[in-house]
């Protein structure tokens, strides 16, 4: 992959403006949250306080190894959206975020502690479920598009929500899951008070926890950027630009929405329901695809 | 001021209280009193907390309880006693079983007064605790240095720093 300036510009926005915009969508969430239960909630930069707290704690291991595992799964996502706001390949995007998430089931099991190791299962299923879907994205950006490359997505003459509506309200379905919003958010709640105290996250602490806030971060935006390449058409034109901008905040709008409105479900539940999404949704969408 | 006072995370113990400090520990993290204002958060998690709050006198059967809880937060930490039993005792004081207010077992930086505490109290508690929080991060990072220029000096490994058992009271940065 030859690198164009547009990709050098794509990879150095991501590192550097990511994680301040991850930190401020964070800090909306919480804001917007706590207008949504009549509270008025922490400041702004409440996100980066406590990133910046985490790193003044202690250091406190209790398996050498789950570092190193917090620390693969932050690189892995960077290295997933430097592919992906580079205008690599999508494709490709997908597989090595899911590499990802595994080094953070990894960490999970590392540390023994029961808790962890209910939430490094839930996790599983979380990613069973996500990711079917998450391919049929993939198939349906390639058939909508011709192409895997985020590059040459974005030069088509049409939005490709245009040819995949379905996939597009499918991956917003998926989207719950993988920003751990509240009915599936049943590995590791943002909200610690649950029966499986901080899940995945329960033995992490200090710097390893500011890690995993720093990850989410940029994992946030990356997800952004996804539900972005549906509605980018032309090079992109400005005009898509703001569609997408609009689309984006409406689609992370929606997910508060339901954080904030549905209480968790069983991850029977969550299996199922997200399999049928992707399968009705997401099976019918392709199926058209192939007749037009 | 640093971060550490804008993000007190904390944890709450229910020690053999009536459970009246306890639903009024928990009315101060409702919407009307909206401690995350200040950046609370209720973690029930001792390793991502900051603060430990305590209702209620300490038994022989919750003492291990406290002092595992507080063992496992990481330094910087403070702990908040919130009303009489969690203080001195209380009315519980004289019980044959109750062995006291929660500086029995473990240092107390601030204690709360009240029977039952009110929320504003708690939360002006924290607000307290904070500044203690803040101290203790200042000492902690003093010591660090300190630490490190002494190890320099006689050519030591600061490698070691890292021992999980640091003896309970007192913690790890007041050497």
């Amino acid at each position: 992959m030859s690198l164009g300036i547009g990709s050098v510009i794509g990879i150095v926005a991501f590192l550097f403006a990511a994680p301040v915009l991850g930190c401020l969508l964070a800090g909306i969430d919480r804001k917007l949250s706590a207008g949504l239960q009549g509270r008025v909630g922490p400041k702004l930069l409440q996100p980066y306080y406590d990133f910046r707290k985490l790193l003044d704690k202690e250091d406190a291991t209790v398996n050498g190894a789950q570092d190193l595992y917090v620390l693969l799964y932050l690189v892995f996502i960077i290295l997933s959206g430097v592919v992906f706001f580079a205008g690599g390949n999508f494709l490709l995007c997908v597989f090595i975020l899911t590499l990802g998430s595994l080094f953070l089931i990894v960490a999970a099991y590392a540390s023994r502690s029961p808790y962890a190791e209910l939430g490094a299962q839930r996790e599983i299923v979380q990613v069973m479920s996500y990711e079917p879907m998450v391919l049929l994205v993939a198939a349906g950006l390639f058939m909508a598009t011709g192409t895997f490359r985020v590059e040459d997505m974005l030069a088509a003459e049409l939005p490709a929500v245009r040819y995949a509506p379905l996939i597009f309200i499918g991956f917003v379905y998926v989207l719950t899951i993988k920003l751990r919003k509240s009915p599936f958010d049943i590995s590791m709640s943002h909200h610690a008070h649950q029966e499986l105290v901080r899940g995945l996250t329960t033995e992490l602490s200090g710097k390893t926890l500011a890690m995993i806030e720093l990850s989410h971060w940029y994992e946030n935006i990356l997800f952004l950027g996804w539900v972005g390449i549906f509605l980018l058409w032309g090079g992109p034109t400005p005009v898509s630009i703001a569609i997408c901008v609009v689309v984006c905040l409406a689609v992370y709008f929606l997910e508060i929405l339901i954080d904030n409105n549905f209480a968790r479900v069983k991850w029977q539940t969550m299996l199922k329901s997200s399999w049928l999404v992707a399968l009705v949704l997401g099976g019918i969408n392709i199926v058209y695809l192939l007749f037009i | 001021m640093s971060y550490t006072s804008k993000s007190p995370w904390i944890i709450h113990y229910d020690g053999s209280s009536c459970n009246g400090c306890d639903i009024e520990v928990l009315a101060a993290l409702t919407p009307l009193y909206d401690a995350e204002r200040f950046g609370v958060i209720n973690t029930g998690n001792p390793k991502h907390a900051d603060i430990f709050v305590v209702t209620g006198g300490v038994n022989a059967q919750n003492a291990p309880v406290i002092k595992q809880i507080y063992d496992q937060m990481l330094e910087p930490k403070v702990v908040v006693a919130c009303g009489a039993c969690a203080c001195g005792g209380g009315v519980y004081q004289e019980c044959y079983n109750v062995m006291g207010g929660t500086d029995a077992i473990i240092p107390v930086d601030a204690y709360v007064p009240g029977c039952a505490v009110r929320p504003e109290a708690v939360m002006d508690a924290v607000v307290a605790g904070v500044q203690i929080l803040e101290e203790k991060r200042a000492a902690l990072k003093a010591g660090k240095k300190n630490r490190s220029a002494a190890d320099a000096a006689t050519g030591a490994h600061a490698s070691c720093a890292n021992v999980p058992d640091t003896p309970g009271a007192g913690g790890a940065g007041v050497e």
